[in-house]
Parts: structure tokens; C-alpha cells; sequence
């Protein structure tokens, strides 16, 4: 359980998708203007992320590790090239499953999401947790906590920098860092202070 | 030959003038995460440029059999195969390198640049045209990566290309390597430098302010 817990941790904090790992950064950067749409986004991610990198875990073991058809009699076949390709495309069946859920029995909550949602089917982050889970050789428990962590983190980084954003919009920047720029400078001085995170959560 | 100009400027314009990273804010994620030294934001232009030339090549090619409603699907799957390619040649042939890259090359799948190109250029024009502005594209994103990997590569280990450039203090020399350089904050700041050094240089990319104070009134005394 305190694993469980503790990989939870390092996944949000120490090793934080858009922070410490650059994952995600587009959506990230594009989508932290104001805080309510990098909310959305910020859920939108948890779910998905918890749903998918279990389920391309169960996949990964059932049809594509290398031996897992001994049971037919061919441990020699091993499928794992087509990893990639599999996983994007339980991505973008979830993420359209949910959007269908949403639409049909939270439309209010659908509504707030907007146009976010299909756009997380190329979200780097998400495949990442998933090739992250095929890397590490995660369990079905652990890959349930490692996807809810990193989502969770993701979330409260982009909440976090449309905060910041929010108040810069009244500040008086030199002309050729406004926008793009100083947002890097932000998400920088953000993810310093999430490597001090590294000291505070043991890695697994 | 009329058509040469154009086939120029399509293949320079994203170099600088429409750079893909620090304008169109695509491909950022991969930019940064593989510029720790200059071999691997080497081997990641490369294949990224590849990837996105020939995907763009494909998928115009076949652009008007494509049904518009599973697009994206037919995309990604092209994408995909293409980069699945590349992590074959790459795990056979620089199997050092392809260890470094980590996740970072599946992860050419879902890089925005290829897909956002591929969207929004190579659907609508002739393969040629097409190859050319992604190859464009594969350049000023290459750029970008071959200036932050050398900037962090020469001043956190004193190196380029694992070559020893400044001298090290721990051998005898006078450079005290700067670690924070390799580590995450230092990509953001490069980058955020980069893009204030290229508008400050070409003042027209310069975003409009989200807030524009009222004109200051003089005090009525």
C-alpha cells in the first residue's frame, strides 16, 4: 500500500509529466491561458490517463509481450513492435467513449470540456504513461496508480501556470517575451521548484 | 522553373520566419526532453525530419482517397508505422543512442509538428509541395534542437558531441561544469531566451498584449 502510495507521489510531484519530463507541452503551453479550461483539461487528463495505461497494461500482457501466446503454443511470437500502434488506438477509442459517455449523461460537464477532449488523443503524455508502463514493467495495480498520479500532477501543474498566467496578463513585459516567452520562463522556474520534489518522494 | 521560388520559400519559411517550435508552438515536448547533449538532439532531428517528410509525402499522396470523417485515424496510423520504422533502424544500428531517446521516439507518434503539418498542409497540396514544406518544417525544428542540445551540452559537461571543448576543473582545467544546465528548468529557460532573442530580432512575431492599460490621466491637481 505505502508503495502504491509513494509511486502515486513521484509520479504527480518528482516526476511530474510537463515539468520534469516536457511531456504534454503543447496542450500544456496552448491551454493554460485561463484557469477554468486548464481545469477541464487538468480532469480530462486524470480520467483518461487512469482509464488508458491500465487498460494498454492488460493488453500489453495479454496479446503483445514477447511469449504471450505460449498458451496457443507460439511462445515464440513477440508482438511488441506493434505496441505503438496499439496503444494510440485504445487512446483514441477511450477518449471517444468518454466523450460519448459525457455527452449522453453529463452534458453540462461536456459543454466545459469542449473542444479539449478529441485533442487528447495526440497527447504526448498520455501515450508516454503508457510506453512508461511497458518500460518499467508495471503491474495492473501500479499502472492504475502510475496513470491517476501523473493525470493528477499534470492537473495541478497547468492549474498552477494559468494561476500565474491570469495575473501576467496585466504586467508589463518587453515586447518579445510576451506570450510564448515568459511562459517558458514561468514553466521554468515552476519545474525548478518541482525538482525539489525528487528529495521528498523516495523513487521506486 | 516559375514554380522554383516558391518550392524556396515554402522550404526556408519555417526556418526562422515560421519556425515550428518557437512559433507555432508544435513539437515542444520532444524539443526539450532530448537536449541534454548534442548526439541525441541529433539523432532525434534526423528522425523526426525523415518521419515528417515522408508521412507528408504519403499522406498527400493519397489525399483525395482519405474519407474526411476517420482522417485523423488514417493519419496516426501512417505516422505510426512510419515511426516504428525508425525505432526498428534506430534499436539495430545505434543502439546506445536509441537507449538514450528512451520513449522519446514512439512518442514521434504524437508529436504535434507531424500531425499539425500533415493537417494542415499536406492534405490540401500536391506531394511535392508537400515533402518540401515538411522537410522545411523538419529544419527549423532541427535548428532549434541542434542550438538548446549545444548550449546545454558545452556548458553543463564542457563537451560537444562527448568531445572535451573547455577544459574541466576537475582535470586540470579552469571550466567548473554548470550541473543545472542538464538538468529540467535550464531547457525552459533556453528556450524562453531563444524565442525572446528571435522576436526581439524580427519584432513582427511579437504576440498582441492580452491587456492594454487605459491612457494615464493626469491627476486633476
Amino acid at each position: 500500500m505505502s508503495d502504491l502510495w509513494s509511486l502515486f507521489l513521484s509520479a504527480g510531484l518528482a516526476e511530474n509529466m510537463p515539468l520534469s519530463l516536457f511531456l504534454g507541452l503543447c496542450t500544456f503551453l496552448a491551454l493554460s491561458r485561463r484557469p477554468e479550461s486548464a481545469l477541464g483539461l487538468g480532469v480530462a487528463m486524470t480520467a483518461v490517463m487512469g482509464v488508458t495505461v491500465p487498460l494498454n497494461q492488460l493488453i500489453y500482457q495479454a496479446v503483445l509481450a514477447p511469449g504471450a501466446w505460449a498458451w496457443a503454443g507460439r511462445p515464440e511470437i513477440d508482438l511488441s513492435y506493434l505496441s505503438l500502434i496499439a496503444f494510440i488506438g485504445v487512446i483514441a477509442a477511450v477518449v471517444q467513449l468518454l466523450e460519448m459517455v459525457l455527452e449522453r449523461f453529463f452534458p453540462a460537464i461536456h459543454a466545459a470540456f469542449g473542444v479539449f477532449l478529441p485533442l487528447l488523443t495526440v497527447q504526448c503524455a498520455i501515450l508516454a504513461g503508457s510506453l512508461f508502463m511497458v518500460e518499467r514493467q508495471f503491474s495492473l495495480a501500479e499502472s492504475a496508480v502510475f496513470g491517476l498520479g501523473s493525470g493528477a500532477g499534470f492537473a495541478l501543474a497547468v492549474v498552477m501556470l494559468s494561476a500565474v498566467r491570469t495575473r501576467l496578463a496585466y504586467a508589463d513585459l518587453p515586447d518579445g517575451l510576451r506570450g510564448l516567452g515568459i511562459t517558458f520562463i514561468l514553466a521554468g522556474l515552476m519545474s525548478l521548484g518541482f525538482s525539489a520534489f525528487v528529495q521528498v518522494v523516495p523513487v521506486p | 522553373m516559375a514554380r522554383r521560388p516558391d518550392l524556396l520559400d515554402t522550404l526556408s519559411a519555417p526556418l526562422l520566419r515560421q519556425n515550428p517550435v518557437t512559433l507555432q508552438i508544435l513539437g515542444i515536448c520532444s524539443a526539450l526532453a532530448v537536449t541534454t547533449s548534442l548526439a541525441t538532439a541529433l539523432t532525434m532531428a534526423v528522425s523526426l525530419t525523415v518521419v515528417l517528410t515522408l508521412a507528408a509525402g504519403v499522406i498527400s499522396a493519397i489525399r483525395a482517397h482519405i474519407p474526411e470523417t476517420i482522417r485523423l485515424i488514417v493519419q496516426i496510423v501512417i505516422i505510426a508505422s512510419l515511426v516504428i520504422v525508425i525505432d526498428q533502424v534506430l534499436q539495430a544500428w545505434f543502439a546506445e543512442i536509441s537507449r538514450a531517446l528512451s520513449v522519446f521516439v514512439g512518442l514521434i507518434t504524437t508529436n504535434c509538428l507531424v500531425l499539425g503539418r500533415t493537417e494542415a498542409y499536406a492534405r490540401f497540396h500536391a506531394p511535392l509541395p508537400a515533402m518540401v514544406d515538411a522537410f522545411g518544417n523538419g529544419l527549423g525544428y532541427s535548428l532549434v534542437l541542434i542550438v538548446i542540445g549545444a548550449l546545454r551540452e558545452l556548458f553543463g559537461k564542457g563537451e560537444l558531441m562527448g568531445i572535451e571543448v573547455l577544459p574541466l576543473a576537475s582535470s586540470g582545467g579552469w571550466y567548473t561544469p554548470l550541473s543545472l544546465m542538464l538538468l529540467a528548468p535550464s531547457a525552459f529557460f533556453l528556450l524562453g531566451g531563444l524565442v525572446w532573442a528571435i522576436r526581439s530580432w524580427r519584432p513582427e512575431q511579437v504576440e498582441a498584449p492580452e491587456f492594454v492599460p487605459p491612457a494615464r490621466t493626469e491627476p486633476a491637481e
